[in-house]
C-alpha cells in the first residue's frame, strides 16, 4: 500500500511537471507577448523595451524556463503582470471563495442526485419517476450559463429576492458577525443553485440506471428472500454498491472544486479561480496563467489519488 | 404504410433523439432559405428589441439603407411614415421599396432578425460540434486501435499520453488557447477535438482487447489478413454500438463546451452568430428582453437532450441484442 501510494505520488509529480512545462512552452511560443498587450501607440518603444527587460522577456526561452522552474519548485510562482502582486498571494486570496462556492454546489449536486434517484426507485416507471427523469434530462442538457442567467432573471430581477452578483453587498462588506454571514449566505444561494441544478441531472440519471440494475442482482434478491424489506434492501444493500462509482466521479470533479465553475463565477461576478483565470487569459498574464494551471493540475492529480484511496478503503475487492 | 422492420425495432428514445437531432440539422442547413439575412442591421434605433411576433414596415431607401416604421402611407408624391412616434415625409424618389415584414421571434439589440440568427447560429454551433467530434473520433479510434492491437510498449506509451492529457485542466487550457489565438472556426474545431479524444481512445482500446482473442479475429489473422484490414473489417464494426453511444454523449458535451466558450467571448466571434454568443449578447438586456437569452439556451438544451436520448436508446438496443443472442 505504501509503495503503491509512493509510486502514484511520483507519477503525479511527473504529470504536474509535464503539464506545467508544456503550458510554459506553449505560452512562450504563442504569437505576440505580454508587451504587445500594451497596444497603446502612444507608449514609446523604449518603454516597451524596458518593460520586456523588467519581466525577463528579452532572454531566450530555455533560460526563462530554467529560471521559472527553479523558482516554481521552491513555491515562488512569480509576480502577476496584471495585479502587480505575488501570484501565490492572488491565488491564495481567491481560492477560498471558489472552494466555498464549489463545495456547496457539489454537495447539492450529489445529495440532490441521491435523493431524486431514491424517490424514482420507490416506484420505477411510475408518475414521479417519469417526471424526475424528464427533469434530470433537462437539467443535464441545459448549459450552465442558461441556468445561471435564468436564475438571475427570475429571482434577482423579477422577484428581487436574492442579489444577482458578488460575494457581499456594500452593507454586508462592512458588517461583522452574524449579519455578515447572513449577507454571504444570501449571495451564495443563486450561484450554488446554478451549479447544483446543472450537475444534479447527471448524478440522478447515473444512479437511477445503476440502482435499477442492482435491484435484480442476486445479493439483493437474497436479502429480499431473507425477509429484508424492499426499502432496506434498496438503502442498505443496493445503494452502497451504486455509490462506489460516484466516488470516482467525485474524485474527478475535485479539480472542479479548485478551478471553479468558470461560467458561474463570470455570470455572478464571483471573485474566484475561474474568474481570475478568465481575466488572466484575456490579459495574457503569463505568470498568473501558469500558476493557476499548476494549482489546477495538482488538484486533478490529488483528486484521482484520493478517489483511488477512498475506493480501496470501501471496496475490499480492489484492495488485493 | 408501416415502418420498416429495423426502424420498428429501435427503442422509442433512439427514434425521438435522432429525430430531434435530424430536425435541428435540417433547420440549420435550410436556414438561408427559411429566414432573412442574419447579419442585416435594418434600423438600430427603431427596430431594436422587437418582441416575438412583431411586424413593421420596412422602407428601403434608394441608397440601399433602410428605416423601419410602425406605419407608412402614400401622401401626394411621397411617403408619410410613422417612426419612433413622429411622422416624417419621404419623397418618392428616395424610396426604393416599401414592404411589411414579420419578425417571428423578434429582433435583437441592434435590430437583427432573431429567427435568422438562431438558424445561422445552429449552422455554426452544430457544425463546430460535429466537426470537433469527427476530430476526436479520428484521433481516439486510431490511438485506441493501435494501443489495443499492438500492446506492449506502444500500448504503454499511448495510454500514458492519455493519462497526461486527462490530467490537464482542460477548461484552463481552452481558455488560454482561445485567448491567445482568437480562434477562427477551424482552430476552435481543432482545439475542441484534441481536448476530447482521450475517452474514445480508452473505450476503443478496451473493446479491441476483448475482441482481439475472439475466434473470427484469430481466423482472419490465420488467413493472413493485415492489421489494417482486421481493424476495418472486424474490430471497428464490432465496437460500433458502444462507440456510437459514446459519440452521441460526446457531441452533447462538445456543443455545451462550444456554447460556454462562445458565451465567454472566446469561441465564435461576432458578428457571426452562435448560440453561445447570442446568449452573451442577450444577457445585456436580460431584464427587458429575456427571450433573447432564453431561446438560444433552449436550442442548446434541445440538441443535448436529443443526443442524450439517442445515447440511451443505443444502450437499450445493445442490451436487447445481448438478450436475443
Amino acid at each position: 500500500m505504501v509503495a503503491w501510494t509512493l509510486r502514484r505520488l511520483a507519477i503525479g509529480v511527473l504529470l504536474v511537471w509535464l503539464v506545467a512545462s508544456a503550458t510554459f512552452v506553449m505560452v512562450g511560443l504563442a504569437p505576440g507577448d505580454a508587451a504587445t498587450r500594451l497596444s497603446d501607440p502612444r507608449i514609446p518603444a523604449a518603454a516597451r523595451e524596458r518593460w520586456r527587460r523588467e519581466f525577463g522577456l528579452d532572454r531566450p526561452l530555455p533560460v526563462r524556463y530554467a529560471a521559472w522552474l527553479g523558482a516554481a519548485a521552491s513555491g515562488d510562482l512569480g509576480i502577476s503582470w496584471t495585479f502587480h502582486r505575488k501570484v501565490t498571494a492572488v491565488l491564495g486570496e481567491v481560492l477560498p471563495n471558489t472552494l466555498l462556492l464549489t463545495s456547496l454546489g457539489l454537495a447539492l449536486e450529489l445529495g440532490g442526485g441521491v435523493v431524486l434517484a431514491l424517490v424514482q426507485l420507490r416506484r420505477p416507471h411510475g408518475k414521479a419517476d417519469r417526471l424526475i427523469t424528464l427533469f434530470s434530462l433537462t437539467a443535464y442538457a441545459l448549459p450552465t450559463f442558461g441556468v445561471a442567467l435564468g436564475l438571475v432573471s427570475l429571482f434577482a430581477y423579477r422577484l428581487g429576492i436574492f442579489p444577482p452578483s458578488h460575494v457581499h453587498s456594500l452593507a454586508g462588506e462592512s458588517a461583522t458577525g452574524w449579519p455578515r454571514v447572513a449577507d454571504l449566505l444570501q449571495h451564495l444561494v443563486l450561484p450554488v443553485t446554478a451549479i447544483g441544478v446543472t450537475g444534479v441531472g447527471g448524478v440522478a440519471r447515473y444512479l437511477r440506471g445503476s440502482l435499477l440494475d442492482e435491484r435484480t442482482e442476486h445479493y439483493v434478491l437474497a436479502a429480499r428472500a431473507r425477509g429484508c424489506s424492499e426499502r432496506r434492501a434498496l438503502l442498505a444493500h443496493a445503494l452502497p454498491n451504486s455509490l462506489l462509482p460516484l466516488i470516482t466521479m467525485t474524485g474527478m470533479s475535485l479539480p472542479f472544486l479548485v478551478s471553479g465553475s468558470l461560467v458561474v463565477e463570470v455570470v455572478f461576478s464571483w471573485p474566484g479561480m475561474g474568474q481570475v483565470m478568465y481575466n488572466a487569459a484575456l490579459g495574457r498574464d503569463v505568470p498568473l496563467l501558469l500558476g493557476g494551471t499548476i494549482v489546477a493540475t495538482v488538484a486533478v492529480v490529488v483528486g484521482n489519488l484520493l478517489a483511488d484511496v477512498a475506493y480501496a478503503a470501501v471496496d475490499p475487492r480492489v484492495r488485493a | 404504410m408501416s415502418a420498416p422492420g429495423w426502424l420498428a425495432s429501435w427503442p422509442p428514445r433512439l427514434r425521438v433523439g435522432l429525430a430531434a437531432l435530424l430536425l435541428l440539422a435540417l433547420a440549420a442547413v435550410a436556414g438561408p432559405w427559411l429566414a432573412a439575412d442574419p447579419t442585416a442591421v435594418l434600423d438600430p434605433a427603431a427596430a431594436r428589441l422587437l418582441p416575438p411576433g412583431a411586424s413593421r414596415v420596412v422602407v428601403t431607401r434608394s441608397d440601399g439603407s433602410s428605416v423601419v416604421a410602425s406605419a407608412a402611407a402614400r401622401s401626394g408624391d411621397g411617403w408619410r411614415i410613422t417612426r419612433l412616434g413622429t411622422t416624417e415625409e419621404l419623397p418618392a424618389a428616395s424610396v426604393a421599396q416599401v414592404g411589411r415584414r414579420f419578425f417571428p421571434l423578434g429582433t435583437d439589440i441592434v435590430g437583427r432578425d432573431v429567427l435568422a440568427r438562431l438558424l445561422s447560429g445552429a449552422r455554426v454551433s452544430l457544425g463546430v460540434g460535429t466537426l470537433a467530434l469527427v476530430v476526436a473520433l479520428a484521433v481516439g479510434v486510431s490511438a485506441g486501435v493501435a494501443a489495443g492491437w499492438a500492446g506492449g510498449v506502444v500500448d504503454g506509451v499511448l495510454m500514458r499520453i492519455v493519462d497526461a492529457f486527462l490530467a490537464v485542466p482542460m477548461l484552463f487550457l481552452l481558455l488560454f488557447l482561445a485567448a491567445v489565438f482568437r480562434p477562427s472556426l477551424a482552430w476552435l474545431v481543432a482545439i475542441l477535438g484534441f481536448s476530447s479524444w482521450m475517452g474514445v481512445a480508452r473505450l476503443v482500446r478496451g473493446q479491441v482487447l476483448s475482441l482481439k482473442s475472439r475466434e473470427y479475429v484469430l481466423a482472419a489473422r490465420a488467413m493472413g489478413a493485415g492489421p489494417l484490414r482486421i481493424a476495418a473489417a472486424h474490430l471497428i464494426p464490432n465496437a460500433l454500438t458502444p462507440l456510437a453511444q459514446d459519440a452521441a454523449l460526446r457531441l452533447g458535451d462538445l456543443i455545451l463546451i462550444e456554447a460556454s466558450l462562445s458565451f465567454l467571448g472566446l469561441g465564435v466571434q461576432p458578428p457571426a452568430a452562435s448560440w453561445g454568443n447570442m446568449v452573451a449578447e442577450g444577457q445585456e438586456v436580460l431584464a427587458d428582453a429575456w427571450w433573447l437569452t432564453f431561446l438560444p439556451a433552449v436550442l442548446v438544451a434541445l440538441t443535448v437532450i436529443g443526443a442524450a436520448l439517442a445515447a440511451d436508446g443505443l444502450q437499450q438496443l445493445a442490451r436487447a441484442d445481448e438478450r436475443t443472442r
